[in-house]
């Protein structure tokens, strides 16, 4: 076990009494404070300082890019930030919502300076003054080193006097170097272009750090084309496959993609790889000829479970799992020899069993198909005799039943199948499954379990007489707690008397 | 409750000036418009304007690149003539330029630059808002946000003096760190002179450190960031949480006052809290009876106000918390909070495999289900357990030895007894006592050497043993107070946890972190950012 507290969040039931408390305190003050106003509230909505709003407020409006009065009316809100109005104020009156508003003031240059001439950013000022893109320079005679800085700087720079290889690879050393990836990456474009790819490839080969910007940089502008050559040259096969593989991304028609998959399968991934690769194409060929009948089905209206719970969507492109869960939920009772079976899917798909189970459970609960939850679980032996048997433990069946709101009488029967008796309690005591916990505090013997869990059913109800009758029962068959029940019985007054939020500190141990 | 600092802790430098350059600065910009009065968002679509020119704010992407492109072009094969203007915020990359240039637009848009990169989005935490900088980096390995890193904090030391102690680990943080000092030594004697408001700056790689990215998160921040994605400060809470139909934007910062007061707590701390606050409300509202007329006069106009501030922002927090255990409680979150410390410890590994095999199988959510195998993957060190599915994660955490350098910096804290959440004693209060986050650990060990001096071991373990730097200057103008006042620079983002976990290690020792992150982040964004996604 562990020592440390933790909160649990596994409480069916939980009050939450603390919080409720304060919920309640709170709102029984909501007619006296909600009388007036609703300002504040607004208020505290984000008011953003206008260098968030404008990146924000392009957003904001792309829905409703009608409606500019709205757009208008948000930014002018927005700048109400708090805070911002503490700053000290730049002499002039100008502001950005006056601005946005549209009116041009001559003179308003003025604004710049007072808010710059107070603050240490006044060496900012030049930079403000012209914008970047007059600093064109023409020199020929800058070193690869000061062309590269120049580039830094975002200056325009011509790079055409760097003709020889040796040129430009030393301008390229010289960007890595500096580590700003921009230039590097501009270094890259003027290489590209005047170097044929081989040699371009060659050279990266050995540079590392320049040859993932390239990659990077085809891959951002989309140059396929080249960005596999590169990969070939540098026989990196499986990224080769990869990259061509992932443009199934952008094949929207499905027997477009599907065609394109085939084309994927003889591609040297690896052999786990491939095996995926081959079960995509698979299941999305199936979920093709699957659509198809489904869709035909439901429009026809003659079958009662599409009538009943018509679709929410395609299962076209769902997950491998999504599509065990549909099929156990429409196609359940369907023949092995049909493409939409279950167990057809498993079959194909080498679902484990596990697997297999919990995704059929919820489909089958979702529907309250009973009978079919019952079916999952019995297994028969050679002599014929029927054994209940989950591969994913029983405790696991019972949750996931819960979850899906099942009757107690059927929480009640796979509960009495959970073997470890702690577990079997704890289950039987969350879920309300009373007889569960009386015959098992019988077969345990426990009595002051028994009588602590009385208060727990309702008055005059057939279990308080079961449990009164189990009680006033002679002691030489129902006899004082044993020793070793005792853990139990502080186990199960624990999960009866604790309330709400007490709960959240329970041990992480529990 | 909320620890308060300790009286000799250091004021935080005012962040406001950064609100108001970036502001100054995209007036400028935009001045040299005219009239700008609609805002669209940068898509794939043909602008609805009939105006004469359009401005476009964007951020350097190709991507966005081409949508300006084909507008461009529809005009001008409609015959129309305009003036286009981008503003690439933070700066203009060449391949925008290139891109601009084969789509034949070149020159007919003119492009300008709005250096903004630094956005305050409270009192001690400054986020550069560039969740891209993760995946740029670490999984392409694109350094084009290194020079941005660099200028930001070229930004910082203009306006707030140098910093004299400076310390990082990281390959990120050792090329940013160099660039900015090649920044600083170009434009010399702009920052000479000025007192140092600020004596450390700590940077640090976010690959140093996944696995607390990747944990789930129990201090409130980090619950509320987990549960409804705080974005740029603030916080959508919907119908289930304002008890209305309506849904809320909030402003989630030290402002706050209820906020403020929890938000670096256990969870399970956070009821009692509001419960005692709810009662104290109570208690001065009650006050009102038996008022007289002077009386009542002198509440409402004084006091009233704020109790109904204060009563607004409580509902809004009960509400959260009430939406957040509802949320957690559906998703066996005491299972997985098991799981992921048996795998944080090391114990039970065949248990939790099975548990995430049935998170797979259940189809819980596939992003979680991926976490939990990154988790194991790095945890046990094998990058089998993840399989080809997380070929994108391992490749980042090769040779990890967290399991090594977990003994080593003692992560694991061995209590006897029951770890108090409500008296933390160290940082692993912020993973229910389970876990000491490793990047807050490296921090602590580091300012308390004031070196990398005796953690050889760990540097090597985390494969850093080129990239773990220390950069002493002397400096003699610097008060002890600013000494006690530590930059914390995360490249590849931060999650709230961090956050609050050295906001406790500042109150215990009587320093203040300030933080600097590319994004804030959490588990999901991590894992989402590695996801393969349309072209």
């Amino acid at each position: 076990g562990s020592k440390f507290k933790a909160f649990t969040f596994d409480d069916e039931d939980d009050e939450l009494s603390q919080l409720k408390e304060s919920k309640r305190a709170v709102n029984s003050l909501r007619d006296f404070v909600d009388d007036d106003d609703d300002d504040d509230l607004e208020r505290v909505s984000w008011s953003g300082e206008p260098v968030g709003s404008i990146s924000w407020s392009i957003k904001e409006t792309a829905g409703n890019s009608g409606s500019t009065h709205e757009g208008r009316e948000q930014l002018k809100s927005r700048n109400s930030f708090s805070s911002y109005a503490q700053l000290p104020k730049p002499t002039s009156t100008y502001s950005l919502s006056s601005f946005f508003r549209g009116r041009t003031r001559p003179g308003s240059f003025q604004s710049l300076s007072d808010a710059l001439s107070d603050t240490p950013a006044k060496t900012y000022a030049p930079e403000l003054g012209r914008p970047k893109g007059e600093y064109r320079d023409y020199s020929n005679d800058w070193s690869p080193s000061d062309t590269v800085r120049r580039l830094r700087k975002g200056k325009v720079c011509s790079l055409e006097r760097f003709r020889s290889l040796q040129d430009k690879l030393q301008l390229l050393e010289e960007a890595v170097s500096m580590h700003d990836g921009n230039v590097i990456t501009a270094v890259l474009i003027f290489l590209k272009r005047t170097l044929c790819k081989e040699v371009l490839f060659r050279e990266l080969e050995v540079r590392q750090v320049a040859l993932r910007h390239l990659i990077h940089f085809l891959k951002e502008i989309g140059d396929q084309k080249l960005l596999l050559d590169l990969f070939r040259f540098l026989d990196r096969t499986e990224e080769l496959a990869l990259s061509h593989y992932r443009e199934h991304l952008n094949i929207q028609d499905p027997e477009k993609r599907k065609e394109f998959l085939k084309t994927c399968i003889g591609l040297p991934f690896s052999a786990e790889d491939s095996a995926h690769i081959q079960d995509h194409y698979t299941l999305l060929e199936r979920q093709i000829i699957i659509e198809a009948n489904d869709r035909h089905l439901e429009s026809a209206g003659q079958t009662e479970i599409f009538r009943k719970h018509p679709r929410k969507a395609s299962i076209l492109n769902m997950p491998l799992v999504t599509t065990l869960f549909y099929s156990c939920f429409y196609h359940y009772t369907e023949a092995e020899g049909t493409f939409s079976s279950p167990i057809n899917l498993k079959k194909t798909f080498k679902i484990p069993d596990k697997q297999y189970v919990l995704t059929a459970l919820a489909a089958r609960a979702k529907l309250r198909a009973w009978n079919d939850v019952d079916a999952l679980f019995t297994t028969k032996n050679w002599l014929g005799y029927t054994k209940k048997r989950a591969p994913i433990g029983f405790h696991r069946v019972v949750e996931i039943l819960h979850k899906n709101s099942a009757p107690v009488q059927i929480l009640q029967e796979y509960v009495n199948l959970v073997e470890d008796v702690d577990t079997k309690l704890n289950l039987a005591t969350k879920f309300k499954c009373h007889d569960v916990v009386i015959d098992t505090c019988r077969d345990l013997k426990d009595r002051q379990q028994l009588l602590a869990y009385r208060s727990k059913v309702d008055k005059g109800s057939a279990e308080e007489e079961k449990i009164d009758a189990l009680l006033s029962s002679p002691v030489s068959s129902y006899s004082l707690p044993l020793q070793q029940s005792q853990e139990t019985v502080h186990k199960v007054a624990s999960c009866v008397c604790s309330q709400g939020l007490e709960r959240i500190a329970v041990s992480r141990a529990m | 409750m909320a620890f308060p600092h300790r009286p000799d802790a250091p004021e935080l430098p005012d962040f406001s000036m950064l609100k108001r350059l970036a502001r100054d600065q995209l007036i400028y910009l935009l001045e040299q418009q005219h009239e700008v009065d609609k805002l669209y968002k940068v898509e794939n679509k043909p602008a609805l304007s009939s105006s004469e020119q359009l401005c476009f704010l964007v951020r350097p992407r190709i991507k966005n690149m081409r949508y300006i492109a084909n507008l461009v072009n529809a005009d001008k094969l409609a015959g129309r003539t305009r003036k286009y203007k981008v503003i690439f915020s933070p700066q203009k990359f060449y391949a925008c330029e290139m891109v601009l240039e084969e789509e034949g637009i070149y020159g007919d848009v003119s492009c300008d630059e709005w250096a903004f990169s630094l956005l305050p989005l409270d009192v001690d935490l400054l986020s550069m808002e560039l969740p891209e900088f993760f995946r740029d980096y670490f999984l392409e390995g694109d350094q084009r946000w290194i020079n941005t890193v660099a200028q930001a904090l070229h930004l910082l030391s203009t306006l707030y003096g140098s910093f004299p102690n400076c310390y990082g680990i990281g390959r990120c943080a050792k090329m940013s760190y160099e660039l900015w000092r090649k920044l600083e030594e170009e434009e010399d004697g702009e920052t000479k002179g000025r007192r140092p408001e600020i004596g450390h700056i700590f940077l640090l790689d976010r690959d140093m450190d996944f696995v607390t990215a990747l944990c789930s998160q129990v201090v409130y921040e980090g619950l509320v960031d987990d549960t409804f994605r705080i974005k740029c400060g603030s916080v959508d809470f919907g119908p289930e949480v304002t008890s209305s139909d309506k849904s809320l934007k909030v402003l989630l910062n030290a402002e706050d006052k209820v906020f403020n007061e929890i938000r670096n707590e256990h969870f399970s701390n956070v009821f009692g809290f509001l419960s005692q606050k709810a009662r104290n409300l109570q208690a001065q509202y009650d006050r009102r009876r038996g008022m007289d007329i002077k009386q009542m006069k002198n509440f409402v106009s004084q006091e009233l106000k704020g109790l109904k501030q204060e009563h607004r922002l409580l509902s809004l927090h009960i509400g959260a918390c009430e939406s957040i255990m509802k949320k957690k409680t559906k998703q066996d979150f005491q299972e997985l909070i098991k799981t992921e410390h048996a795998l944080l410890e090391g114990f039970s590994i065949r248990e939790s495999t099975s548990y995430i095999e049935e998170h797979i199988d259940r189809q819980v959510s596939p992003i979680e289900s991926l976490r939990l195998m990154c988790l194991l993957s790095i945890t046990e060190n094998t990058d089998k357990a993840a399989g080809k599915i997380t070929d994108a994660f391992s490749s980042l955490a090769k040779r990890s030895n967290f399991r090594a350098i977990s003994k080593k910096l003692n992560l694991i804290p061995r209590v006897d007894g029951e770890y108090d959440l409500k008296v933390p004693r160290d940082m692993a209060y912020v993973f229910s006592g389970a876990y000491v986050p490793l990047s807050c650990r490296i921090i602590e060990q580091v300012l308390e050497r004031r070196s990398w001096q005796g953690l050889d071991e760990v540097v090597r373990l985390l494969n850093c043993s080129e990239f773990a730097f220390t950069d002493m200057i002397k400096d003699d103008k610097a008060s002890s107070e600013s000494l006690r006042l530590i930059l914390v620079v995360f490249l590849g983002g931060c999650t709230f946890s961090e956050i609050s976990a050295l906001r406790f290690l500042g109150r215990e020792k009587g320093y203040r972190f300030i933080f600097l992150t590319t994004a804030v982040t959490n588990s999901a964004r991590l894992m989402e950012a590695m996801s393969e996604v349309k072209a």
